[in-house]
């Protein structure tokens, strides 16, 4: 992997969390690079959430920092890493259960803007943001359900949208934790596409925890393994994979040669 | 109450404009009858006691409304509402008590009150709707208490516990005439102005309430009430949107209190601070439904109507079925709170979704 020039989009340096005596994530040091998709892998329990919520920001290190973009974030809110370009899906599906589908992208669209605070318009006339948000629906297929309630949608529509909120946010930096967990596999495709669509056509960072290999191995330029809450492992795809600290933390010995 | 669910299909294109309309055409009916009611009310229900009922029913309507932003909209159990609320009736009645009957007096209690109340709106605020709920809520109660004792002690100001009665602007009198002869057998005077002055700031208001919930901003504490979590992780800082709408809730119940104030000519604890009051706006909001504002309107008819007029049915209910047993003791008028609190578990246990949900169907 070539260094990049620029500072990196990401960075945690000596990330550490203790929950009572237990190291959920251990001084972690990585660095996430525009143009670049990483894959995060480790068993369950290895800390990849919680990896992402130090992050983002809905837990508090005990230790380290998070940099973005150079700039030391970790006395951030959540929200105030969101408005710097951190973005992020959550694994438990985490919507607006009693608004429309259209609002939950909307809320999106609407707090990018920085429209929040418009006391004066129509919401539903602010067709700027209706029809970003109505956008959005169509590309990731869920233009047919807008009008329903998100807390009434069947559960593959639910991921659906959790990672369409992702989208309508159009962060610097994409957390995608586990995103097609629980999808039936015709449903799969819609997310992998605007995975795929993100790193081709975009200079986005992209974090993306995925149990699937075969889906890690076709989009990913690099993995890292967490294990314990520490990084074992840090590469290209197949150098990873093939590597005997994977083999035997990770795959067990499932699959024995990549 | 009994009708039944109206089969109110919208238009998939109309749902875009999901909680700015009725979307009921039962529901609908119901407002204009309401409002329409309320505006003709001086001409087809004469009398003062009706009159008075009309105009309470306006003031509450603003009251349980602006109460509604705060606990259907964005999720915040307050009690200090009836704090804001007596902060303005107390406005208008010192500064019309102490300075002149003016309407310059009256726009300076008001604009005095409406600071006050918003500055001590964004100090609770600050200082505690950032951390838990339940504690938001305690110390509402606590604040609401102190001041309710304050105004009390501090009778050379408040009038104490008697409260002040004061002189409104002089088109607002009784004894103003402002037609010669009558209009329907209605004597057209200050008691009619000061009416119309209650129903129309009631609409004014209620609309920029409507405007607000239906705004951007207004979906943000939606969007809070859901899932704050949620919320912050998009961006927004949910504190801050808890602060403000806090403070305009707080502004409303103001705006409403003055109301009170210049309708009864009148201004004392019973009448704004009491818990009581509290409750009754909580009982309002929540039978006619929560997070719909329509609701407050609604709920605040049936209410005021039923704490009005309920013992008197009752009365004669009570005289008609005399004889009988059992039943004339048991619909006394003494009992008619009784049956208030009945009416209300069999509201909320059918009705879990208020009035409004119910006539929208949902
Ligand atoms: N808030 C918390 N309090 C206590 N323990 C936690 C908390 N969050 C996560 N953990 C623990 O941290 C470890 C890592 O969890 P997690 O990050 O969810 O793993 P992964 O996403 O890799 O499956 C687990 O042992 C989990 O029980
Ligand atoms: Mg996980």
């Amino acid at each position: 992997m070539a260094p990049a020039p620029s500072p990196p989009a990401l960075e945690t340096r000596d990330l550490t969390i203790r929950f009572g005596g237990h190291v959920a994530v251990d001084a972690v040091n990585c660095a996430f690079h525009p143009g670049t998709l990483t894959a995060i892998v480790g068993p369950n329990g290895a800390g990849k959430t919680t990896y992402f919520n130090l992050i983002s920001g809905q837990l508090r290190p005990t230790d380290g920092q998070v940099l973005v973009r150079g700039e030391d974030v970790t006395g951030l809110t959540a929200a105030a890493r969101t408005r710097r370009g951190l973005g992020r899906a959550f694994q438990l599906t985490n919507l607006f259960p009693g608004l429309t589908v259209r609002e939950n992208i909307r809320l999106v669209v609407q707090s990018r803007r920085g429209a929040g605070m418009d006391l004066l318009s129509r919401a539903a006339r602010r067709t700027d943001l209706v029809d970003e948000a109505d956008a959005v629906l169509a590309r990731m297929s869920l233009a047919g359900r807008r009008d329903d309630l998100a807390g009434a949608l069947p559960h593959g529509d639910q991921r659906k949208l959790e990672v369409a909120m992702l989208a309508a946010l159009e962060p610097d930096v994409f957390m995608f934790d586990e995103p097609t967990a629980g999808m039936s596999v015709d449903e799969v495709p819609t997310i992998l596409d605007l995975i795929r669509r993100i790193k081709e056509t975009t200079d986005k960072t992209v974090l993306l925890v995925e149990h699937k290999m075969d889906v890690v191995r076709q989009l990913a330029d690099r993995i890292i393994v967490l294990h314990n809450g520490a990084l074992v492992a840090d590469g290209e795809p197949a150098e990873v994979i093939a590597s005997p600290i994977v083999q035997e933390a990770y795959l067990g010995g499932a699959i024995e040669h990549a | 109450m009994t009708a039944p669910a109206p089969a109110a299909a919208p238009a998939k294109g109309a749902a875009m404009a999901r909680s700015s309309a009725p979307r009921s055409r039962l529901l609908s009916a119901v407002l204009v009858l309401i409002f329409a009611g309320l505006a003709l009310a001086p001409f087809v229900f004469p009398g003062s006691q009706s009159l008075n009922v009309a105009a309470k029913i306006c003031y509450f309507i603003v009251l349980a409304a602006s109460f509604d932003l705060l606990l259907g909209y964005t999720g915040i159990v307050s009690f200090a509402h009836t704090m804001f609320f007596g902060i303005g009736g107390y406005g208008a009645a010192i500064s019309l008590y102490a300075l002149a009957p003016d309407w310059t007096s009256l726009a300076i209690g008001t604009l005095a009150a409406l600071v006050v109340s918003v500055l001590l709106a964004l100090l609770i605020g600050l200082f505690s709707l950032r951390v838990r709920a339940i504690f938001f809520a305690m110390i509402t109660l606590a604040v609401a208490s102190a001041f309710a004792i304050l105004a009390s002690q501090l009778g050379w100001l408040t009038g104490g516990e008697d409260g002040r009665t004061f002189r409104v602007p002089e088109l607002l009198r009784p004894g103003t005439r402002l037609m010669d002869g009558t209009l329907f057998g209605v004597q057209i005077n200050g008691r009619l102005a000061a009416y119309y002055l209650v129903y129309a700031s009631m609409v004014l208001l209620f609309v920029t309430m409507l405007r607000v919930v239906n705004s951007p901003f207004g979906s943000v504490l939606q969007a809070i009430r859901e899932n704050d979590f949620r919320a912050e992780a998009i961006g927004y800082r949910t504190v801050v949107y808890r602060v403000v709408i806090n403070c305009i809730a707080a502004a409303m119940a103001t705006l409403a209190g003055v109301l009170c104030a210049v309708w009864l000519r009148y201004t004392g604890p019973g009448t704004t601070l009491s818990f009581d009051i509290m409750l009754d706006i909580l009982l309002i909001v929540v039978i006619g439904g929560m997070g719909t504002l329509y609701g407050a309107v609604i709920g605040a008819t049936l209410f005021l109507l039923a704490e009005s007029y309920l013992q008197s049915l009752m009365g004669a209910f009570s005289a008609a079925t005399a004889g009988l047993p059992v039943l004339p003791q048991l619909f006394h008028p003494d009992r008619w709170l009784l049956w208030l609190g009945v009416l209300f578990i069999l509201s909320v246990y059918f009705f879990p979704s208020g009035i409004v949900g119910r006539l929208r169907g949902r």
